[in-house]
């Protein structure tokens, strides 16, 4: 291996963990914000894929790619709310009401979507960091996805909000003890329905950067379960935030090491490696879930760790 | 008895008041809905091919559905169906390769023990991770569908591909005598019986034997089943194993009856809307059997819909999300006396959909 294939190969890593890890950054956060009110929200997969489809017709019709996000932020909001609402009711199983979502979700946006699969949107303008670089290779990997900072900036402020402000406390009561929450006055599930509702948003805008920045076109097979990953991604990240932004990035570039290996001319086992994401959150679970016992940091309340 | 009845129309009520939404919903697109409710019909039941049609369909369904209900009356929401499937069918077309089968009875009966074997053991890969991790079974079964797909393509498009496939990478075809073929010449293959016949034995097993019965307590509920002594962890992998043995059935017949070989058509969501089906038919495995074969006519009138009113090829998969959701939803509705509600219900303004159309019925 010469010099130029290792920065070429490192990289396409770097650069791919920064392209495809933004939207599991977004639908963690997502994932996150709604667990961390006591409901599990398997639905975001249907999220992401509905919001990236409304975020691609956005800018196709408006020829604004912003407003192409904000109306993805917006579907991915109107999902959620059915899920929240609907996981109010006596009786109704979030777990199976976000196997429902994520039928409804995909078959929402391959409707809707069928006459955006041949046109081109306006696409996000990246940021350039690879300036300082002479390599083409390099400034190329460093065109960064816009809504990136965004979503750092977002991570930091929800974990500042979960610790710091009325709200936040809120979200997290409702999320460890319905009945305190209950005592002190608040409506448990009002609660868990803001929270559902601006997760989704949240992810509403990973759906955005799948169509409007990479892979930039709105087809049938945009999604490849980030949204159900996200779920994993989470628990990995162990509710936090923060930690959720390096789970995303190193899922991204988990992601990317079959394109990285074919970028630089091996492309034996392209499937294997495009498998990688999976085999590495199952790995992850296994090491971080014990058996009878809660995983730390983990919402009291929540369906999936009980 | 008129408590079971209402029960019993719930999930009826919900299904035609999805219906009704799916009127609406293509309605604002601009189709008529009388039209689309006709031609959804016509084309699941309406004739003797259509009816072909939709049992071809049904026969996948009924055992994808199975490998939903079997782990969830053990307490176990496993929504990786799709896993079995396509890995099943991928056993089933390798077989040959490894071992010479004889081309008649014998052999197809070995092609579908190799999909039911390595259905059971990705399905109970799950259940173990459960059992002896504490992983949620949810999500591990699903992302263990995702790797299955990976490396059905990466052994469809590798070592098992048949390099007079160019343009859609395929394994060898089944030799003629290895295949499955139609009941009484037509296009109705064998796996609608297999189906059936899987729908009724599982039926009978968890209604009337103790071992059962068992599998019952554990997932209805878990502390009695200690409290009793079950051996939970050895009954959660069996329901695990039966029900994945089902839906890696389902990818062999799919391979030794419609493909011939297993290629990426085989990736076709049967093991995802299997999970609907399951849920729609609340985990009752004979209830497995109409339900099923309604949403094989619902698949089945999906290319119809699309010729004939030019509706996307997704409408049917927003026609199954709408119901799916109302199933849900109606599930709050249960175990409401009615008699007492009624009354007062009237005064409100503007009940839900849902509810309105159960009241119809009831």
């Amino acid at each position: 291996m010469s010099a130029d294939t290792v920065v070429a190969f490192s990289a396409a890593i770097v650069g791919g963990a920064l392209r495809v890890g933004v939207p599991f950054l977004f639908v963690s956060l997502g994932e996150c914000l709604t667990e961390k009110s006591g409901r599990i929200n398997l639905g975001l997969e249907g999220v992401l894929v509905l919001s990236a489809m409304a975020g691609f017709g956005g800018s196709y019709l408006t020829g604004s790619p912003w407003a192409g996000v904000a109306l993805a932020a917006c579907a991915g909001a109107a999902l959620a709310l059915l899920h929240g609402v609907l996981c109010s009711l006596r009786r109704v199983n979030d777990v199976a009401t976000g196997i429902a979502l994520m039928l409804l979700g995909t078959g929402l946006a391959f409707y809707l979507g069928k006459p955006l699969i041949q046109p081109q949107a306006m696409q996000l303008a990246p940021i350039a960091l690879g300036g300082w670089s002479a390599s083409i290779v390099v400034q190329a990997a460093l065109q960064i996805n816009p809504l990136l900072p965004l979503g750092v900036l977002l991570a930091i402020a929800m974990r500042w909000a979960f610790v710091q402000t009325r709200w936040g406390l809120l979200v997290r009561l409702a999320g460890d003890s319905a009945s305190a929450t209950r005592a002190l006055g608040y409506s448990v599930n009002g609660i868990r329905i803001a929270a559902t509702v601006a997760g989704g948003a949240i992810a509403g805008l990973g759906g955005a950067s799948l169509t409007l920045f990479y892979p930039g076109s709105w087809n049938e097979g945009i999604s490849s379960g980030q949204g159900l990953i996200a779920v994993a991604l989470v628990i990995f990240a162990r509710w936090s935030p923060l930690r959720c932004v390096g789970a995303a990035l190193l899922f991204g570039g988990a992601g990317a090491i079959g394109p990285a290996l074919q970028s630089v001319g091996v492309s034996q086992g392209y499937y294997l490696f495009s498998a990688v994401p999976y085999v590495l959150t199952l790995i992850i679970l296994v090491i971080s879930c014990r058996p009878g016992s809660v995983a730390i940091g983990s919402p009291g309340e929540l369906s999936s760790t009980r | 008895m008129r408590q079971k009845l209402a029960e019993a129309l719930l999930p009826v009520g919900a299904l035609a008041a999805a219906l009704l939404l799916f009127g609406v919903f293509v309605w604002l697109g601009g189709a008529s809905p009388v039209e689309t409710w006709e031609i959804l019909f016509k084309g699941a039941f309406g004739d003797w091919f259509s009816w072909q049609n939709t049992l071809q369909r049904a026969a996948p369904l009924m055992l994808t559905a199975l490998c939903v209900a079997v782990p969830a009356r053990a307490g176990l929401i496993i929504i990786g169906g799709e896993g079995a499937v396509v890995l099943g069918g991928l056993a089933a077309a390798a077989l040959p390769y490894a071992i010479p089968l004889p081309a008649n009875a014998i052999g197809t009966t070995f092609v579908c023990l190799a999909g039911m074997v390595v259905g059971a053991l990705w399905i109970m890969i799950a259940g173990a991770l459960r059992q002896y991790r504490g992983v949620n079974e949810t999500i591990s079964s699903l992302l263990l569908a995702y790797t299955a797909i990976a490396l059905f393509k990466q052994f469809v498009e590798g070592p098992l591909r048949d390099p007079a496939t160019l343009n859609k990478p395929s394994t060898r075809s089944l030799v003629e005598g290895l295949r499955i073929g139609g009941i009484a010449g037509s296009d109705v293959h064998w796996g609608l019986v297999f189906g059936v016949v899987a729908c009724l034995l599982i039926g009978v097993w968890l209604a009337y034997t103790a071992s059962g019965f068992s599998v019952r307590v554990v997932g209805g509920n878990p502390r009695t089943a200690q409290l009793v002594g079950l051996p939970a962890t050895r009954l959660i992998l069996a329901a695990c194993a039966i029900g994945g043995a089902c839906a890696g059935l389902a990818g062999a017949v799919e391979v030794a009856a419609v493909h011939t070989n297993a290629n990426a058509a085989l990736i076709a969501g049967y093991g995802y809307a299997g999970i609907l089906v399951a849920f729609i038919a609340r985990q009752s495995p004979i209830a497995i059997i109409p339900v099923a074969i309604l949403f094989g006519g619902f698949g089945a009138a999906g290319s119809l819909l699309q010729r004939r009113l030019g509706l996307p090829d997704a409408s049917v998969q927003v026609l199954q999300g709408i119901a799916f959701v109302l199933i849900l939803a109606s599930e709050a509705l249960r175990g409401i006396a009615w008699q007492a509600v009624l009354p007062k219900l009237g005064k409100r303004p503007g009940p839900p959909a849902p509810i309105a159309v159960a009241e119809q019925l009831a």
